[in-house]
């Protein structure tokens, strides 16, 4: 073979080639993701500078222009005709009535008694991990519902007066937004588990009264509700029984949460199968204990995002109760604008601001607990 | 109870009669009859007895009383003579026209988010995400707040104005101002147009479409729907010798500093109420369209887009063919509790007091005390409304749902 000599073996490995540039690291990612085609970069440009023309002048606005630190309003007002900024000053200055209203200064620390124990009893219900989940459930749900009221209400025995009395008239601020949206959810849950069972119920009055009171409490808008309970209440009850302002709202909102919650939680009974309730009853169990120890577990545990979404809507909706004249975190921001003190034309934007920015965290983070509640759930069967 | 012994040889478990589900269940019926009927008594002698004791009467004879308040936005007649059934008339009516606004505007919005939130472009996609996450977990009041109060309080004074879309729009405290379209007599004949121009496109479509099954031909329909859609009206309106103008807003530059601004009654105004409240309205329910758009697209497998590329249709046409159409059997039924949602949150009016059903019920419950009365309409009417939305809405569900064997 005199050609034999053309051929060529290769006895040493080729040195491995990283991939080219165009295709990998930053370059590759953006002629994928944001240059791949002429419409895409047009895209990409509109996009940036959409982006752009929003960011910036909020970052303008609540950093760099801002007012960290005065005593009043001479503090934020624009000097020479120079850019003004969000005013943080008045907010700081503000940020007890904020938090507790008008709740008296001495006796703040029954609230943040009550706030703390929420948060020590929250914390470790929220983490799956942590044991002894029922007597948390129990000391969340029963025993520290009891112990907020007399420490937030005031405790008198007999003559004596261990916690002095705070009318409700006195709260305000975050305070009256998460009493209410607590309160509103705790309530409702129940309810709207026994309304759930109710429409499932093969009982046609139980079945019907289950449906229209659904159906009734989630077709009217949450505001009429409120002005119902605000001023169609008292009218039904007897000569002389009056009812606290604070308390009216509250069944208000837990009556028209409670129907909500029951299509969340018949959302969960509906999905059990059938042969769960079978099973039970071949056990012998009667229909509470089958409820109770087999259905509801299940379907509760299924239905946890569902609840956490509908806590989250109830906490926006909160802000409807400064319409009744309640004076909850939005309302006390907006009362506060008519404090000349701190009267400067950036005041209202930086109350909105704050106020966004709160409810925007509280919101968010329960959004994002819910998404990982569903995705612990989902483990195993999720495609 | 003879029945029962004799019963008893054959069915031994029997042991009382409250262990027969069927007994049990019509007791506990009754029982609940029984409290409801007991409960709905004292309501309503507690709110009789109430009543008589506030001397306020009963019944719905103060409709037709003098209202005498001003409305700052009408859509049928009203002035301050007019009757308080004429006022609540004219809120609802507000309300309709907020609803349906709102509605058109936030689909769109939230069909276009939606979709973005799927692109293949970063930064549209994270922008998409953005204005999601920061608009749902806001709460709506504070963003109608936040349009009233800080952006539309913030745009010139009633003597000056921002104008934009070569000077035909502008908007100022007082909201904004466009050009108003007259109608002069004879002008019946561009609304008929309009009627024969969305006939046209009916049967044009129709057409198109059976001779596209038959033939397999493709017909412009959508060019020439719109060209019909524009076409006849302007045609009548040339024909019949241009029976129709728009009137300008006159703005006053010059002049004493009272009478300048824009002229009392010239062109068409939109009040900042009604904007603020349907903006904040449309961008905020639209932020749910979005994520419900998003996850009706991820419903429809992926194996449908695959095979509609290996057909060679193009991406545009896979969305609209082939996508869109198969998503919407998902979006169809949480998109009708948005629209609800919508139109009972319209509601929130009453805040920055737009003249809706409940801002005007408002002041008419102020002024004659009659709560009762009012709330039940107010009720009534929201309560038709989510029973008419959702019956049509299921209408068109079960219209579009898939048809199986």
């Amino acid at each position: 073979m005199a050609n034999a000599e053309v051929f060529q073996v290769r006895t040493v490995e080729a040195p491995q080639l990283p991939a080219p540039v165009s295709t990998s690291g930053v370059i590759g990612w953006m002629r994928l993701n944001l240059f791949s085609s002429i419409g895409n970069t047009i895209l990409t440009v509109v996009g940036i500078l959409i982006a752009y023309s929003l960011l910036a002048p909020l970052i303008q606005f609540a950093l760099i222009d801002a007012v960290w630190v005065g005593e009043d309003r001479t503090a934020c007002l624009a000097q020479d005709g120079g850019h003004i900024g969000a005013c943080w000053a008045y907010v700081g200055d503000y940020l007890p009535q904020f938090i507790y209203g008008r709740y008296p200064t001495e006796e703040i620390w029954r609230v943040n008694v009550v706030y703390a124990l929420f948060a020590l009893l929250l914390v470790p219900m929220m983490i799956p991990a942590v044991p002894f989940k029922g007597t948390n459930a129990l000391l969340l749900l029963v025993v520290f519902p009891i112990v907020a009221y007399f420490l937030l209400t005031g405790l008198v025995i007999g003559d004596e007066e261990i916690l002095p009395i705070v009318e409700t008239a006195q709260w305000g601020g975050l305070l009256v937004t998460l009493v209410i949206a607590v309160t509103g959810i705790t309530a409702s849950l129940p309810l709207g588990v026994a309304f759930a069972l109710g429409r499932r119920s093969k009982m046609p009055i139980i079945k019907f009264v289950s449906v229209v009171f659904i159906e009734f409490w989630r077709g009217v808008p949450l505001i009429t509700v409120l002005f119902m309970s605000s001023v169609m209440l008292p009218l039904f009850l007897p000569e002389g029984v009056t009812f606290d302002k604070l308390l009216r709202v509250l069944v208000g909102v837990t009556l028209f949460s409670a129907a909500y919650m029951a299509e969340v939680v018949r959302g969960g009974l509906q999905a059990i199968p059938k042969g769960q309730y079978e099973g039970a009853m071949a056990l012998g169990l009667r229909f509470w204990p089958m409820m109770y120890l087999i259905i509801l577990p299940q379907a509760l545990k299924l239905v946890i995002p569902g609840i956490v979404n509908t806590f989250i809507g109830l906490f926006k909706d909160t802000t409807l109760v400064l319409i009744v004249g309640m004076f909850d975190l939005l309302g006390q921001i907006q009362s506060s604008f008519s404090d000349p003190t701190w009267s400067t034309p950036v005041q209202g934007h930086t109350g909105y601001l704050f106020a966004a920015l709160v409810f925007w965290v509280f919101c968010f983070s329960m959004s994002r607990y819910s998404i990982f509640i569903e995705n612990k759930l989902h483990t195993g069967h999720k495609r | 109870m003879s029945s029962e012994t004799q019963d008893a040889a054959v069915k031994p478990a029997r042991a009382s009669l409250m262990n027969d589900p069927q007994v049990r269940g019509l007791f506990y019926q009754v029982l609940l009859v029984l409290v409801l009927v007991f409960l709905g008594w004292q309501i309503v002698s507690n709110t009789m007895a109430n009543l008589e004791r506030q001397n306020i009467a009963s019944g719905f004879g103060f409709m037709e009383n003098t209202a005498g308040f001003g409305i700052i936005q009408a859509l049928v007649d009203y002035s301050e003579t007019s009757s308080y059934g004429q006022a609540l008339l004219v809120g609802f009516f507000n309300t309709l026209l907020v609803a349906v606004i709102g509605i058109f505007l936030a689909t769109i919005i939230g069909f276009v988010v939606g979709i973005a939130r799927l692109s293949n472009n970063w930064v549209i996609s994270k922008i998409a995400y953005c204005y999601i996450e920061l608009v749902r977990n806001i709460p709506l009041l504070l963003q109608i707040f936040f349009w009233y109060f800080a952006v539309l309080r913030a745009v010139p004074g009633k003597r000056d104005k921002w104008s934009f879309l070569f000077d035909t729009f502008h908007l100022n405290i007082a909201g904004l101002r466009g050009p108003k379209p007259v109608f002069e007599p004879g002008s019946g004949a561009i609304g008929y147009a309009v009627i024969a121009a969305i006939i046209g496109m009916v049967v044009l479509s129709r057409w198109a479409r059976k001779r596209q099954e038959a033939t397999g031909r493709q017909f412009p329909v959508f060019w020439s729907s719109l060209g019909l859609l524009i076409g006849l009206p302007m045609l009548a309106y040339l024909l019949t010798g241009m029976p129709m103008h728009f009137d300008l807003p006159i703005f006053n530059e010059t002049g004493p500093v009272f009478s300048r601004g824009f002229e009392l009654g010239t062109g068409f105004n939109v009040i900042p109420e009604f904007l603020a409240l349907t903006l904040a309205l449309a961008i905020y329910t639209a932020s749910f369209i979005a994520e419900i758009v998003r996850a009706g697209i991820q419903a429809v497998s992926h194996g449908q887009t695959e095979a509609a590329s290996a057909l060679g249709i193009r991406p545009g046409h896979t969305l609209r063919l082939v996508v869109i159409p198969q998503a919407m059997r998902v979006i169809i039924p949480p998109l009708t509790s948005q629209y609800l949602n919508l139109t009972k949150n319209s509601s929130l009016a009453v805040a920055i007091a737009f003249p809706d059903l409940v801002s005007v019920g408002g002041t008419v419950l102020n002024q004659t005390g009659q709560a009762i009365e009012i709330i039940g309409i107010w009720m009534a009417v929201y309560l038709s409304l989510s029973l008419l939305t959702s019956s049509f809405m299921n209408w068109y569900n079960q219209r579009m749902a898939l048809v199986e064997r």
